[in-house]
Order: C-alpha cells, then sequence, then structure tokens
C-alpha cells in the first residue's frame, strides 16, 4: 500500500524527519507512538503533502504511485486521509455541502459521475450513525463550535464517507471521553478491509485496546527507533520512553 | 421636525462624518451647460416642471465641487468630454465578433444563453428574444393587481402625479455633487410603484427590460411601495457589464410607506478595468429609502464589478418600529477599489437597524466599510447590530473599516462587531487533504464567509451570485 524509503523532510532549514523508513501493506493497522515533538504529525502532514515542509531526501511510493509527486487534493483522491490531530474550523460552510463537494470532486478526478442527492442523503445516514454523530452536526459549519471531542468524532465521519485505502489517523483518541473513544474505534473497525490499511497514532495503550494493531512503531527524534508487534504498546505504557533513550544510548 | 428641517440636518451631518470634504471652487466644463439640460429635456418630450427640476438641479451643481473624502483615488473627471444625451437609436452597435473574448467566456460559466449574451454586449438581436413571452405575461399579471413597473419615461408620460410626488424626495438634487449631476441629466431609469396592500408576487428585475431601455450612465430608479405592500426588486445583473461611459453616476430613491417592505437586491459587475487597473467603470451611487410608520426596507448587495465604488445604500428610518437593514459583499480584485456601506438614520421609536458588511480584497485592491449609525433625539428603543468583516486573499491588498456612530438618546442599544482575517493556509490545506482543489476550496471559504448576505438574495440570484464571486477571485490567492 505505501513504502516510505529514507523520508527526510525539514521546515524553516530544520530537519524534523531524519530518515523515516516504513512500509504498509493492505489489510494492516500500524500505530505509531512517540514522545511529543518526535515528528508524528510532521509524518502526517508530509504525507499529505502540506507545503511548508521540505523533502529533502527519500521517496513514498503510495499505491504503485510516486506520492510526493502528486498535490495534496490528488493524494487524497487517490485515497490517502489524515485525521487531523487539531480539526480545522470553516465557517459558513455546512459539514455536507463539504463533503458533497469533497466527494463530487473525487469522483470527478476518478472519470465519474457527480453523486445523486439520495445516494449522498442515504450514505450521509449510515456513516453518522457509524461513529454515532449528531445529526445536527452534520449540517452545521464545519468544525465551527464543535467540542474537542466532536471535531475527531467528525474526523472519523468524515473518513467513513470518503473510504479511504490509507487512513492516517493523528491522535483520534485524544480528547474523546470514555463512551466516545469506544465508539470511534469501533467506527474504524467497522471500515477496516483487506482493501485498506491504517495508521493510528497515538500516545496511549488505552485505543489499541479497540483498534488492535498489527505493528507498533516508536518515532523518536525524527527516526523510527524500534518496531514491534501489540505488545510494544503495553511495554511503552509500563516503562515509559526512557526505557527507549537508554536503549539507544547504549547502542550509540 | 418637517422634511425639510431633516433633510437639512441629514446634510450637516454628512459634513460632520466625513461624507463630504471641503468645499473648492469648481471651473464648469464646457461639455455641460444649461441649453444641453434643456435639449435633454425636450428630446424626451418632459413637461415643465421636470424640466424645473433638472435646471434647479443644474443651478445647484454648478455650485458644487466633487467631494473626494471616500477612500478611493481616480483622475479628475472631464465632464466636458461626456455627452450627456444619446437617443437609444443613435447608440453605436457593436458586432459579435468585437465582443472582448475574455467577456464572452466569463459569460459562459456564468451559463448565459447566447441570445442574452448578445444583447448584453450590445449586438443587435433582431430574432424575438427568449424572455419576451415571458415579459408579456408577466406585465399582464402586473398590471391586474394595479402594480406599476415601467421606464422613468414611460412613468413621467403615464404617472406624472406619482413621478411628480415623490421624486428627489429622498435623495434631494442637492444631496451630493453626482445626485445633483443625475438630477440634472439623468437619461432613463426604472419606475415601480405597489397599491395599498398589494404583494407582488414575483421578483421585479430590470433585467427583463434589459433590450427596451438603454438607461445609459445617469441612471435614475424611484421605487414606492404603498400602505402595507410589498415587493422584491432585484437590479442589475451578474454578467459582465460593459460600457463606453467611464463614469456612472445613478441615484436611486426608495418610499416605503407605512407597514410596507421594500426588499431590493443588487449585484452589480460593472467592467472593473484590465489586471493592470486600465479602464473600468466609475461608479458613484446615491441609494437611499425612506421607511414610514412599521415599514421596512431591506438592501443587498453583491459588489464585484467597477474599478471605483462608491456606494452607501441607505435608510432614514422616520416612522415608529421602522426596520433598515444592509446586506453587502464587496469584492476587489486586481487595481479595484471600493468605499461602501450604509447610513441608517434612526429617528422613529422602536426602530432597529441591521448591517451585515463582508469585504474580501484581493490583488492589489482596496476596500473600505464606510458606515453611520446615527440615533436622533426622539428616537427612544432604537437598536442596531452591525456587523463588518473583511478577508484579505493577498498580501498586497487592503482593507478598511470606518465607522461612524451618534447617539442622541440614552435608550438606544447598538453592538458593533468586526474582524479581518486572511484567507487561512490551514483551512485550504484542509480542504486539499479531502481531495478538494484550492480553487473550489477557495469558493467554498469565500461563499462560507459571505453565507449571511447571499441568503438574503432571492434564491436564483443567489446561485449566479456565488458563480459571481468564483470568477471575480479566480486565481486570487497570494
Ligand atoms: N511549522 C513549524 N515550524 C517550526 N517547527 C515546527 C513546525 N511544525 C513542527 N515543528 C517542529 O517539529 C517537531 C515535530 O513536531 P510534530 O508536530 O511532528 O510532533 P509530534 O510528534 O506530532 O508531537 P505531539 O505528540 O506533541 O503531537 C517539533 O519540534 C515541532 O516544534
Ligand atoms: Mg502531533
Amino acid at each position: 500500500m505505501i513504502k516510505i524509503k529514507n523520508l527526510h523532510a525539514s521546515i524553516e532549514g530544520k530537519e524534523i524527519l531524519k530518515g523515516i523508513n516504513l512500509e504498509i501493506k493492505a489489510g494492516e493497522v500500524h500505530a505509531i507512538m512517540g514522545p511529543n515533538g518526535s515528528g508524528k504529525s510532521t509524518l502526517s502532514s508530509v504525507l499529505a503533502g502540506r507545503e511548508e515542509f521540505e523533502v529533502t531526501e527519500g521517496s513514498v511510493e503510495f499505491d504503485g504511485k510516486d506520492l510526493l509527486d502528486l498535490a495534496p487534493e490528488d493524494r487524497a483522491r487517490e485515497g490517502l486521509f489524515l485525521a487531523f490531530q487539531y480539526p480545522i474550523e470553516i465557517p459558513g460552510v455546512s459539514n455536507i455541502n463539504f463533503l458533497k463537494t469533497a466527494i463530487n470532486e473525487t469522483r470527478a478526478y476518478k472519470g465519474m459521475e457527480p453523486v445523486s442527492a439520495k445516494e449522498f442523503l442515504a450514505m450521509v445516514k449510515e456513516k453518522s450513525a457509524l461513529v454515532e454523530l449528531d445529526a445536527k452536526l452534520a449540517n452545521r459549519s464545519v468544525n465551527e463550535g464543535f467540542s474537542g471531542g466532536e471535531k475527531k468524532r467528525n474526523e472519523i465521519f468524515q473518513m467513513a464517507m470518503l473510504t479511504p485505502k490509507l487512513a492516517i489517523l493523528d491522535e483520534t483518541d485524544s480528547g474523546l471521553d470514555i463512551d466516545a473513544l469506544r465508539i470511534v474505534a469501533n467506527g474504524v473497525n467497522k471500515l477496516k478491509s483487506p482493501n485498506n490499511a491504517t495508521i493510528v497514532i497515538t500516545h496511549y495503550q488505552r485505543l489499541l485496546d479497540y483498534i488492535i494493531p498489527d505493528f507498533v512503531h516508536v518515532l523518536y527524534d525524527g527516526k523510527i527507533v524500534k518496531s514491534g508487534g501489540k505488545e510494544l504498546a503495553l511495554e511503552l505504557e509500563e516503562k515509559g520512553y526512557d526505557w527507549i533513550k537508554n536503549e539507544l544510548k547504549i547502542r550509540n | 421636525m418637517t422634511e425639510d428641517e431633516l433633510k437639512k440636518e441629514l446634510k450637516d451631518q454628512e459634513y460632520k462624518y466625513g461624507f463630504t470634504s471641503n468645499i473648492e471652487s469648481e471651473v464648469i466644463p464646457k461639455g455641460l451647460n444649461e441649453d444641453v439640460v434643456r435639449l435633454i429635456s425636450s428630446k424626451k418630450e418632459e413637461p415643465l416642471w421636470l424640466l424645473d427640476f433638472r435646471l434647479k438641479a443644474f443651478a445647484h451643481w454648478k455650485t458644487m465641487v466633487e467631494k473626494r473624502w471616500a477612500h478611493v483615488s481616480y483622475p479628475e473627471i472631464d465632464f466636458q468630454a461626456i455627452s450627456y444625451y444619446s437617443s437609444p437609436k443613435g447608440k453605436k452597435e457593436v458586432s459579435w465578433d468585437e465582443v472582448d473574448p475574455e467577456m464572452k467566456a466569463t459569460m459562459d460559466k456564468l451559463g448565459i444563453s447566447m441570445d442574452e449574451q448578445k444583447a448584453l454586449s450590445g449586438v443587435a438581436v433582431d430574432f424575438v428574444f427568449d424572455s419576451v413571452s415571458v415579459k408579456t405575461s408577466f406585465q399582464e399579471k402586473l398590471q391586474e393587481l394595479g402594480i406599476i413597473f415601467c421606464s422613468f419615461s414611460e412613468a413621467v408620460k403615464n404617472h406624472p402625479d406619482l413621478v411628480k410626488k415623490y421624486m428627489g424626495t429622498v435623495v434631494p438634487p442637492s444631496d451630493n455633487f453626482y445626485a445633483a449631476l443625475n438630477s440634472a441629466v439623468f437619461s432613463d431609469g426604472s419606475f415601480c410603484y405597489i397599491p395599498k396592500g398589494v404583494r407582488c408576487p414575483m421578483e421585479l428585475s430590470t433585467y427583463f427590460r434589459i433590450n427596451e431601455a438603454n438607461t445609459g450612465q445617469f441612471e435614475r430608479t424611484l421605487l414606492i411601495a404603498d400602505e402595507g405592500s410589498y415587493v422584491s426588486y432585484l437590479e442589475g445583473c451578474t454578467a459582465p457589464s460593459r460600457d463606453e461611459n467611464q463614469l456612472h453616476a445613478a441615484v436611486v430613491e426608495l418610499i416605503s410607506l407605512d407597514d410596507a417592505e421594500i426588499k431590493y437586491s443588487t449585484v452589480q459587475n460593472w467592467y472593473p478595468g484590465d489586471k493592470n487597473g486600465k479602464g473600468g467603470i466609475y461608479n458613484f451611487v446615491t441609494k437611499r429609502g425612506i421607511c414610514h410608520n412599521n415599514s421596512k426596507i431591506s438592501w443587498t448587495q453583491v459588489e464585484t464589478g467597477s474599478a471605483v465604488t462608491w456606494k452607501y445604500p441607505s435608510c432614514i428610518l422616520k416612522g415608529d418600529n421602522a426596520i433598515g437593514e444592509f446586506y453587502s459583499v464587496a469584492v476587489t480584485n486586481n487595481y479595484q477599489q471600493a468605499d461602501t456601506g450604509t447610513k441608517m438614520i434612526h429617528l422613529g421609536k422602536n426602530t432597529k437597524s441591521t448591517i451585515i458588511s463582508k469585504g474580501i480584497s484581493a490583488g492589489h485592491s482596496n476596500n473600505s466599510y464606510r458606515g453611520l449609525v446615527q440615533i436622533h433625539k426622539n428616537a427612544t428603543n432604537a437598536r442596531n447590530f452591525t456587523q463588518c468583516d473583511s478577508l484579505l486573499m493577498s498580501d498586497k491588498c487592503g482593507a478598511h473599516t470606518f465607522p461612524y456612530i451618534e447617539v442622541k438618546n440614552s435608550t438606544a442599544k447598538l453592538e458593533h462587531e468586526a474582524t479581518t482575517s486572511k484567507i487561512g493556509e490551514d483551512q485550504i490545506f484542509y480542504c486539499n487533504q479531502r481531495g478538494i482543489s484550492t480553487e473550489k476550496a477557495i469558493n467554498l471559504i469565500v461563499n462560507g464567509y459571505c453565507k449571511d448576505v447571499l441568503n438574503k438574495l432571492p434564491m436564483e440570484f443567489a446561485v449566479e451570485a456565488q458563480k459571481l464571486l468564483e470568477i471575480s477571485l479566480e486565481g486570487s490567492v497570494g
């Protein structure tokens, strides 16, 4: 699905990603953990095509295409989805109108007809039920005045509507209450298929109790310094990051 | 207080608030003199009282100088270079091949039919216009209800009493330089009268008269809603309008009698000049309405055209419980300049006004909001809400706000909100990440920003206005 090779990226001359290697196959769930400021969101932004970041080295192949060669909107249309750590508000633009535009732009890219109103509404109904999104939120302006948790839930609603091949969830669990966490995680699980893949960025093992990862990676100072199975998350929860840092020191 | 006292007071206030500036001496241009005014009137076979009106206005105009307090700059206008009378038949005919291809492309994007495109471009059309049949049944329906909707000249001929009674009562010829000029030399325009208690069943649109009156550069509109009546009036159209005349100075007067309501919507898309700011129309408009007891006037405007715009649709809330509203979107791009806003003059008790102004500046343009809210002594329990937002699309454009408030009654309640924001890269990226192109993203964000105003437009007009915003802002983020 995606092959990231020796990816280096910097902003304002400061290198943040220092050689990321990661391969994800269809059907897999990968968790990325790591201390604050280690570069997790930067990795998501670079993959999604945020222009402020300059890729200085490396390559990313997504579904057989050179991802770094694509405009951000084309990456999305090819099936890359990012659930933002801090979702953006767009005043005056209803969630519904926003999603309809997004879906139709993607369909046009693929040479498909715009979605019919009937089909679209049926989709909204089905997918909002999946994450138990209040119908009122679907009609309100995109994220405007949403609570922190509502914004996160809305990200997963959008994901459900857009059915991406690869979804990157950047700390979708932060700000969710216990019930919401379960609902959102269940939603993500229901969207899982052998044909798509998920990257879950999180600080907490708790989310991984619901969304069970095939692999867990530790990102530290712009590099993946440790990878393992789901038990690695438990180990991190128990020992913290010092353990990894010490291990790195010994190695060097 | 008599009407005359009121007018005088308003006028004095304007000086105070920078709506006018110092008086200098002015040389009267050769191209315009009393004989020209007389000639216009006789060509139009006008009654004596109207000639008199023109001559008085002209006499006054001669004593005035153009005021330059607005936040716009343009070269001095040579009034001598202007031809003040051209009969509709004398208009230069254009061939379709001569029409600017860019303008054709824009009209295509707006979904304007070929026939209409030709008519709008000034190409002589010798076939039956699509909307003619629509128009005929439309006129019949209006006649049944006693609604008068015709050109200003026709109204002078067929309804002189109404014209005489109301013309110049809201915008007196002496009001300002361009109102005086218009009053002296106005060519034609629209007239509308809604009888007592009649609810006009359709949107009245100048669009229906597009082939009929070549109203030209000094247009005049008079709209009277008699007691308890209602009318929604649409002015202009989204099609780009070119004109050989650079200066346009219109006067619009609305009279909303007791319990009446007027909704006046404008889409203005005059030629704004090229990307380097060359050419383009100067649009200096005086629009004002008076509200009697329990009546309402609502101005909605989407302004995207003209090189220089100077326009303040205003309400005089004379009667008790009168309501005035102003909803505006003003877009400036390239080197366009706009100074626009409103005046809400509260005279009656329990009068209410709402002002929502959304400015969008792109390119090297300058966009100013200028507003006056005035609460007079007797206007107990007056209310005003003003929201005035500016959106910047580039680093080179300017947004300015000049809100003036004057309160002479302590029971008044006024709220004022203002914001200035730059179109967010975060917002655009968020849209991109959902598969939406940058161009579409800007449209979404801008339409969202203008929603409160666009929602006030009649449905079809709103859809057209949205498209127009898109076209006006194409490639403007930077
Ligand atoms: N626009 C920017 N300008 C300068 N530095 C930046 C910018 N964006 C990110 N950084 C820096 O890059 C580093 C990595 O940030 P990033 O947001 O990727 O961390 P993270 O792993 O997602 O952290 P958290 O767990 O707190 O979300 C940080 O030191 C941050 O300050
Ligand atoms: Mg982060």
